[in-house]
């Protein structure tokens, strides 16, 4: 098209056009045509997951100390399984997340629902102190939390026998004893979930609402129908947000565990402190792995419900 | 004219306040069974608050709303016996078309075996059965508003209540949902009550015609006496074009009452009603006729001008004629040839009309 467009001008004359034309076709968003972009994006690629394919690639290096490339093996896979420490953390881990997530997505969800469909007083300020838990520094959120818990504890471990000392007794049993932690967690990890599905409930068209109840269904029935469907891309998005963030939180976890409950992070804390070993890569790793899993499954159960 | 009985609905003294704005003030009307009935007026004046009570999605502040019998004062949207067509057509977007008209009923409890067939049928209504499956992201606005149609016909309301239905859609297809909906409504023999500002609208498709303005019913009658017999200024001016000239009543020559018209001198006009005192005289500007030469007839009201503006539409121009006394005619000319006559600016006409096509004015 340029060259036909060019055909009659004189050689040098015609090249300089050339370049012009082309540079015009050249819309504002064909990014990957110009090189200095392709190296910037390449840059961009690198600083974000060079870390994370160094840290999977080393997970497979042969080597204890794990600093030089030493060769191929798989075997710390099988340490890292071996090492009963390790893998009681990422079990820990696992069911905090689980337990944040599943809390911090209903209690999260509600809040979004409730700021926006009612009006009452003090409605503003209410929406800015539940942010909160987003914008304060997360060591303070972790002392604040490990005052709470250690005043908590001293109130409930001064009754001795009775309802209550049977109720601290369940405390100390497996998944329980992990409730300080992801009470923790929920506590921070479910403003996220509704910031994300009050967003997403500002685009709601309300006639919507007011349609389903003119066809003869009741407020359950239009919640159940139309509203949650409609919150689902929101709900399912804060989930994997607050499973995220309460898988990888270290700051918080690290005040509000006891010396029995230890997660992930903090093993890992713990274990590095004495060199890093390629069997944390490896555990690392399956982390990444579990995430990218969840992830993917998300999207796929939210567009097949889409269908 | 409307008796008790044939009331589908009955609206009696309903009064809604929304902090201190009076939306709706003290509105009573009667809307009979199989009509079609239209609330007209600008946007602000209350039809859409009057049409949202009826479906009880508002709450009136005083005053009762009767529908097929029942007093709906306790009455839940769900649970009455009127279903809407909204704005902006509120088709659930996660739902297909089928599943969208199916949802009335599933929620209201019909039985399975029934939903499919009575889904089936409305969709045939509309047209819209080859579509059943897709989803509504794949429709076009005129399609979504057939579905919005199709899932408030499958209730089989007693009353069903159209919101500006057809105020998103473009001019062509806009006249074709026109006569599509005057003919449902006599295929399926259900109340209708649209809500619309546009007169056309309303003047084509209602067999009855509510006028509002601000919160209060202006005028209730059928589109030819609200045309040819406006009871207001603000009806006359709201529906249609009209030349409103203000004028007195001076005195009476026989059946006629003899008027003093700014700018037009004294024309003696038929009254039904006793007049007095100021008044306005009302012409629409198709009944105005333009000629060259002075026009003779009987009784003619008649006046030199002079052509000011001309404004062509194609099927018809509007020309603007100003009288020796600064007065602005509007006068309607049909272009019934291929090459009508051209009326250019500064041109001398005559402008005439007959009395019998004026209406005094009172109020």
């Amino acid at each position: 098209m340029a060259t036909e467009a060019t055909h009659g001008l004189p050689p040098a004359r015609r090249l300089s056009l050339q370049r012009l034309v082309t540079a015009a076709e050249q819309g504002p968003l064909d990014y990957g045509s110009r090189l200095w972009l392709k190296v910037l994006i390449g840059l961009v690629f690198v600083a974000l997951y060079a870390p994370i394919l160094a840290l999977i690639a080393f997970s497979f290096n042969d080597s204890k100390r794990n600093v030089v490339w030493q060769g191929f093996t798989t075997k710390y896979y099988l340490v890292a399984w071996e090492n009963q420490a390790l893998i009681e953390a990422m079990v820990n881990s696992l069911t905090i997340a689980l337990m944040c997530t599943l809390f911090a997505t209903v209690i999260g969800g509600a809040a979004a629902l409730l700021l926006w469909r009612f009006r009452f007083p003090f409605k503003s300020a209410y929406e800015g102190f539940m942010a909160l838990p987003i914008v304060i520094p997360e060591i303070c959120m972790g002392v604040a939390l490990l005052v709470f818990f250690a005043r908590m504890g001293r109130f409930m471990s001064g009754f001795e026998s009775g309802p209550i000392a049977w109720w601290n007794s369940l405390f100390t049993v497996w998944p329980l004893n992990l409730a300080s932690i992801a009470i923790a967690h929920i506590a921070f990890a479910f403003p996220f979930v509704a910031v994300v599905v009050r967003a997403r409930m500002a685009g709601f068209n309300r006639e919507l609402d007011e349609a389903s109840r003119d066809l003869g269904a009741s407020e359950w029935q239009t919640f159940r129908h139309v509203i949650l469907p409609y919150m689902q891309p929101g709900l399912i998005a804060g989930a994997l947000l607050a499973f995220t963030l309460s898988l990888d939180d270290f700051v918080i976890t690290f005040f509000t565990s006891g010396p029995e409950t230890v997660t992930f992070p903090v093993k890992v804390y713990s274990l590095v402190r004495r060199g890093v070993s390629p069997d944390i890569n490896a555990a690392s790793t399956v982390l990444i792995v579990i995430t990218l899993v969840a992830t993917v499954l998300a999207m796929r159960l939210q567009r097949s419900e889409r269908n | 004219m409307t008796s008790q009985n044939d009331a589908v609905v009955s609206i009696r003294n309903i009064t809604k306040m929304f902090a201190d704005v009076t939306a709706v003030d003290n509105v009573s009307l009667d809307i009979e069974r199989n009509e079609f009935f239209a609330l007209l007026g600008p946007s602000g004046c209350g039809k859409t608050t009057l049409l949202r009570m009826l479906a009880g999605l508002e709450r009136p502040s005083s005053g009762e709303i009767v529908i097929d019998g029942e007093n709906m004062a306790a009455t839940p949207p769900n649970k009455r016996p009127v279903n809407m067509v909204f704005q902006s057509y509120a088709v659930f977007p996660h739902m297909s078309v089928e599943q969208n008209v199916a949802y009335g009923l599933k929620v209201g409890g019909t039985p399975a075996a029934e939903i499919g067939p009575r889904v089936t049928e409305a969709l045939e209504m509309v047209r819209l059965g080859p579509l059943r499956r897709r989803m509504p992201d794949q429709l076009s606005g005129g399609q979504r508003q057939r579905v919005a149609l199709a899932r408030a016909l499958v209730k089989r309301p007693k009353v069903l209540l159209l919101d500006e239905p057809l105020s998103a859609l473009d001019a062509k297809l806009r006249e074709q949902m026109q006569l599509e909906l005057t003919r449902l409504q006599e295929t399926v023999g259900i109340t209708f009550v649209i809500v619309t500002h546009d007169q056309d609208e309303a003047l084509s498709m209602a067999s009855r015609i509510a006028v509002m303005d601000r919160g209060r019913v202006c005028q209730i009658a059928s589109p030819q006496e609200l045309y040819e017999r406006p009871a207001s200024r603000f009806v006359a001016d709201f529906i249609g074009k009209v030349n409103l000239i203000d004028g007195e009543v001076i005195g009476l020559a026989g059946n006629a009452v003899l008027c003093q018209a700014e700018g037009l001198g004294e024309m003696a006009l038929p009254a039904e009603v006793p007049v007095s005192g100021r008044i306005a005289v009302a012409v629409r500007p198709e009944k105005l006729k333009l000629s060259a030469v002075e026009p003779t007839g009987p009784g003619l009201i008649k006046s030199k001008g002079t052509v000011r503006d001309v404004a062509y539409y194609g099927d018809t121009s509007n020309v603007f004629v100003e009288t020796p006394a600064a007065r602005e005619l509007s006068v309607n000319v049909q272009n019934e040839r291929r090459s009508p006559t051209v009326y250019r600016r500064g041109d001398a006409v005559w402008v005439s009309w007959s009395p019998e096509d004026t209406l005094i004015l009172t109020e």
